[in-house]
């Protein structure tokens, strides 16, 4: 056998300078060609240590070599026997913590590219347009009712009704996808390819409810009467603010009305679409993670001339993904490191003007395992900024903990369920996602649907709780 | 889709609709709110509840046509539908037993009361409803205001209908004239919500007003609603849309709700010459 490339084939993508003027996605994925050579850089184990790194362990040595083979159909069809939105996985999945961190060739060189090739698999079957629907069980005549439209609710969903089960997926924004749709940015995660894996997840017989509040439409105990179990995977939707003096001035946004505004609304195609968003000159977006670089990278994209993240720790203890990262980096995203807001100043109209900041040093080593930030006495300086964005978390959402009465919560709001089946402490309830384990990943969301579906679909046929 | 089966012109550029919206109509309760949007291409506009008709599934919207959004639904008709109607949202009016209330509406806020004081009504107490228009064609709902209320005073702003002045010269009047007064609910314009509470803050009267700030989702997820009450943020959403008048920062308030005003123009702007160019 020859040895393999060294290093993955690059994926070609939009040059930084151009597209900070666009929404389009930044890379391209791979062609026919660049797939095969970078599936043939795959050893096929025989005991493949990247399978256990996938939350919904996927085939991937099957998928890889197939391939390899280029029969993309069989490739296509090994990924959906375990993951049922391939083309969003391949995109924002956090490989390189997953399947690519223990790849066997990680020892000597660069892993195998395996969400580019999940990727590439899913977009030739887009392009092909031919979709294979899998085969479904017969009906069984439960009724199954999923609460939340965004990654955990489809996976659950999209098992369930493979099942043979009859399932009505609620969302309470006007589409289905989640995060997916108000969150990940365009460029990031192009919408239609959100649109084509829910229009799937229909065509499989799921029935969808938009513009549907549980809790405050129907609560969960008026669904409990008409089906007979009820998923929630509802999310991580309550934006966290600093409480910082001055935090209410116009021009502050948390990072879920940014990105709303932005990607669920439009309002990057203003006045075509009619919700309007700020277009500031100087952005600056608080926090570390994937949502802080998508704000960032939409600030510029909208026309600012400078924007920023403003992080309290430094480079290393970002959350964020390093491909994002690097992205914001090459797109000139200014980092300002080591930096933690106090203060906001604005003008006679309620604008915000500029932040005070403090710079601080790194400590110890906190409950997360990163080095504590410790701010530097008389350090205070000040941002000019006319537009921020908070960025710095969410927790779950309360609105069904609220109107479930007898639904455990923990202390940070999560509902209470068991890891190993997606049980919440009410007799028909399961639950996954963000809901339960707080802002999270994607495919982590996708693997506690996954794991919630097999257990209810145990649930259904027994009826042992 | 949500389909129009009413539509009624209440006063020049103020129109009632009703759509049908079974699900909503059989949970809403009084002081709550919907968002629809009209077409794809359209933004979530909150709107509070007019009425909700349970047997029939109805649920009633009054609006004022303000922007292009309100003017756009303006020229919808019967047998037209919008694509997104979500609700009930926000927490109902605290209804209970308190023994003389006073219902204020100023504009269109008067639909909105108009449920409240009903339930206030209902619910056993002595209703004292105050109403109020800039002019006598804008003045709606009297006929109701008047069914669900002990007594009922009215006031223009230009003196062409009953009284000249202002909701809270009559308010001032009754507590003047030693009326005691157990409760106020206030909804309009937030410059009336706001006299409202300056004028009853020296007798301590509980005095609730309903805020109306910018909304997006509206389901707590994105805190552009976020309102001062008492010195802390709250979202007005989902721990409102009601709040003890007393407590509520409405600088902040008039200030947050003029974020957008140049982008409202534009696309206002854009809709009145495309309007213009269509006929």
């Amino acid at each position: 056998m020859p040895k393999p490339l060294p290093n993955k084939i690059p994926m070609r993508e939009q040059t930084p300078q151009e597209r900070v003027k666009n929404f389009k996605e930044v890379p391209f994925g791979y062609t026919e060609e660049e797939a095969v050579i970078e599936a043939k850089r795959c050893l096929a184990c025989k005991k493949p240590s990247c399978v256990a790194g996938c939350p919904v362990e996927i085939d991937i040595p099957g998928f890889v070599s197939r391939i390899a083979e280029k029969d993309f159909k069989g490739a296509i069809k090994v990924l959906k026997q375990k993951n049922v939105l391939p083309a969003i996985c391949g995109r924002v999945c956090p490989q390189e913590d997953q399947c690519e961190k223990v790849c066997v060739l990680c020892k000597k060189m660069e892993p195998v590219a395996i969400g580019r090739l999940e990727r590439f698999a899913a977009d030739w079957e887009a392009k092909s347009g031919i979709v294979d629907m899998p085969e479904k069980k017969p009906a069984t005549g439960k009724r199954v009712a999923v609460v939340g439209a965004g990654p955990a609710g489809l996976v659950f969903a999209g098992d369930l009704v493979q099942m043979g089960h009859e399932v009505t997926l609620f969302e309470a924004l006007h589409k289905a996808g989640g995060v997916l749709v108000y969150g990940i940015p365009e460029f990031r995660l192009p919408k239609a390819i959100v649109q084509r894996e829910v229009e799937y997840i229909e065509r499989l017989g799921v029935k969808l409810m938009t513009s549907f509040v549980v809790g405050n439409t129907q609560t969960v105990d008026e669904l409990l009467q008409e089906y007979d179990a009820v998923f929630l995977g509802t999310g991580a939707g309550l934006p966290w603010f600093m409480n910082l003096p001055g935090e209410n001035y116009s021009g502050i946004y948390s990072a879920n009305e940014y990105l709303v505004r932005s990607n669920l609304m439009k309002a990057y195609l203003f006045p075509q679409y009619d919700t309007p968003i700020v277009r500031g000159k100087r952005v600056a977006t608080i926090g570390g993670g994937n949502v802080a670089m998508d704000s960032a990278r939409t600030a510029l994209r909208l026309g600012a001339e400078k924007s920023m993240i403003i992080y309290r720790r430094s480079k290393t203890e970002m959350p964020a993904r390093i491909e994002e990262v690097h992205h914001a980096e090459e797109e000139g995203i200014q980092f300002e490191f080591l930096t933690l807001p106090v203060k906001y100043y604005g003008d006679e109209n309620g604008w915000v003007k500029e932040m005070e900041c403090l710079r601080m040093e790194l400590g110890e080593p906190d409950a997360s395992g990163r080095r504590r930030p410790i701010n530097i006495p008389g350090s205070e300086f000040r941002i000019p900024a006319d537009t921020v964005v908070v960025a710095i978390g969410q927790s779950p959402n309360p609105l069904i903990p609220q109107t479930t009465p007898d639904l455990q919560v923990g202390k940070h709001g999560n509902i209470i369920a068991d890891e190993k089946t997606g049980k919440s402490t009410k007799k028909g309830v399961f639950a996954g996602g963000d809901i339960v384990t707080g802002a999270a990943t994607v495919i982590l969301a996708m693997g506690a649907g996954r794991i919630a579906a097999k257990s209810c679909d145990e649930y259904l046929k027994t009826g042992i709780w | 889709m949500f389909k129009i089966l009413l539509k009624k012109e209440l006063a020049p550029s103020i129109k009632l609709f009703e759509f049908d919206a079974p699900l909503i109509a059989r949970k809403a309760k009084p002081g709550q709110f919907v968002v629809l949007r009209i077409n794809e291409e359209g933004e979530r506009i909150p709107l509070t509840i007019a009425d909700a008709k349970k047997d029939s599934g109805r649920l009633v919207i009054v609006f004022q046509e303000v922007g292009k959004s309100t003017k756009l639904l303006g020229t919808l008709n019967v047998g037209d539908a919008i694509i997104d109607l979500i609700g009930p949202l926000g927490k109902p009016s605290e209804i209970e037993k308190y023994g003389t209330v006073v219902c204020i509406g100023g504009g269109v806020g008067t639909p909105e009361i108009y449920p409240v004081a009903r339930a206030l009504k209902q619910a056993g107490n002595k209703v004292i409803s105050i109403i109020g228009a800039r002019s006598k064609n804008l003045l709606i709902m009297e006929p109701e205001m008047k069914s669900v209320s002990d007594e009922l005073y009215i006031t223009t702003d230009d003196g062409t209908y009953v009284k000249k002045g202002f909701v809270t010269d009559e308010l001032k009047r009754l507590i003047s004239e030693g009326v005691k007064i157990d409760c106020i609910f206030a909804v309009g314009p937030v410059i009336m919500m706001k006299a409202v509470t300056d004028v009853t803050r020296p007798y301590n009267i509980k005095t609730i007003v309903s805020l109306n700030p910018i909304m997006l989702d509206a389901t707590g997820m994105c805190g552009v609603c976020r309102v001062e009450v008492g010195g802390e943020t709250k979202f007005a959403c989902v721990d409102g849309p009601e709040f003890d008048g007393h407590k509520v920062n409405f600088d902040l308030l008039v200030k947050r709700l003029r974020t957008y005003i140049k982008d409202e123009k534009e696309s206002l702007d854009l809709f009145e010459k495309h309007s213009a160019e269509c006929g």
